[in-house]
């Protein structure tokens, strides 16, 4: 066994409102940032986990997302990174 | 009849729960403690407002592992009552006991008020004692309380009758301006298909008194009494 640290990305679901999105997307463009079109306010988490390799400490953070991390109704998710801690 | 209201560490209306079943409706009650592998006996369970396990992750998202909830899950897999009202609607959610989710209000802030609801359906235990269309005024206390859930959900929910309470105006229909924290199809609460899981966003059990303002919960209370104790 071996020692990953693994990031997740959990962002609300396109087309799913997302009133912290829209509030940063209006403060942006209130600073004068014209591009900004689209903001999605999410989660980053980081976990430290021990597995057998790079493959199972991301299949097991896959799970991870799909039984707690993740609210399959409402949010995506994707594993960012897997890197030995 | 017997009563049993699940404490979470952060539950904060379970007292609340416990004065209206014992007080107002004058039956028994127990609070069922989140790391109980029992329900003490409860011929309905109730969970109860607060901000369980500090609503970390999301709200509701990490009180459906208690032990507890494996009880109240297979409880209501038998067909028991589940009376699930604010953040118990959300762990109902999460759970699975119930369709969709229940994200931050549109406006991004905690509301706390009176609103109207009106009765979409009175054929279910839990609304028999109301009228179809009866308008109630029932307090709410939330920060994360829009339902959602995608169109096909939506559809079987209209379809089958299982939109209980929906958020109106005084003029008892739907408006935006009286849906208090944009939930799609101003859904206030829902029913699972056995009939026997209700949640809801509103707090039945802080309206049932006239000193606090409106009795328009009792009713919910009384309906459960009758059919359950028949």
């Amino acid at each position: 066994m071996s020692n990953f640290r693994v990031a997740v990305h959990i962002v609300p679901r396109r087309g799913i409102l997302d009133p912290q999105g829209t509030a940063v997307a209006h403060a942006l463009q209130t600073l004068g940032f014209q591009g900004v079109a689209d903001v999605k306010v999410g989660r980053h988490i980081v976990i430290d986990v021990a597995a057998k390799d790079r493959d199972a400490a991301g299949k097991s953070a896959r799970e991870m997302c799909e039984k707690l991390l993740a609210n399959p109704v409402t949010e995506d998710y994707e594993i960012a990174t897997v890197d030995p801690a | 009849m017997k009563f049993g209201i699940v404490t979470f560490p952060g539950s904060n209306c379970d007292y609340d729960a416990f004065h209206a079943v014992t007080d107002a409706l004058g039956e028994e009650a127990a609070y069922l403690w989140h790391r109980d592998h029992d329900l003490a006996g409860a011929d309905v369970v109730v969970l109860p407002g607060g901000f369980s396990y500090g609503d970390y992750l999301r709200a509701g998202a990490i009180a459906r592992f208690s032990p507890i909830m494996q009880e109240v899950v297979a409880h209501a897999k038998r067909g028991g009552p589940v009376l699930a009202i604010c953040n118990g609607f959300q762990i109902a959610c999460e759970a699975g006991l119930l369709p969709g989710a229940l994200l931050r209000n549109e406006s991004l802030s905690f509301i706390s008020e009176t609103v109207r609801l009106r009765v979409e359906s009175a054929e279910t235990m839990f609304t028999e004692g109301y009228e179809k269309g009866q308008l109630l005024r029932i307090p709410i206390a939330h920060g994360e309380g829009r339902y959602t859930a995608d169109e096909p959900t939506l559809q079987r929910l209209e379809s089958e009758g299982r939109i209980v309470f929906r958020y109106v105006g005084s003029d008892g229909r739907v408006d935006d301006e009286s849906n208090p924290n944009g939930s799609m199809h101003a859904i206030a609460g829902i029913i699972n298909e056995g009939g026997n899981v209700l949640g809801m966003m509103p707090h039945p059990e802080r309206a049932v008194d006239p000193l606090l303002g409106s009795e328009d919960g009792r009713a919910l209370f009384e309906s459960l009494l009758a059919r359950v104790s028949a």
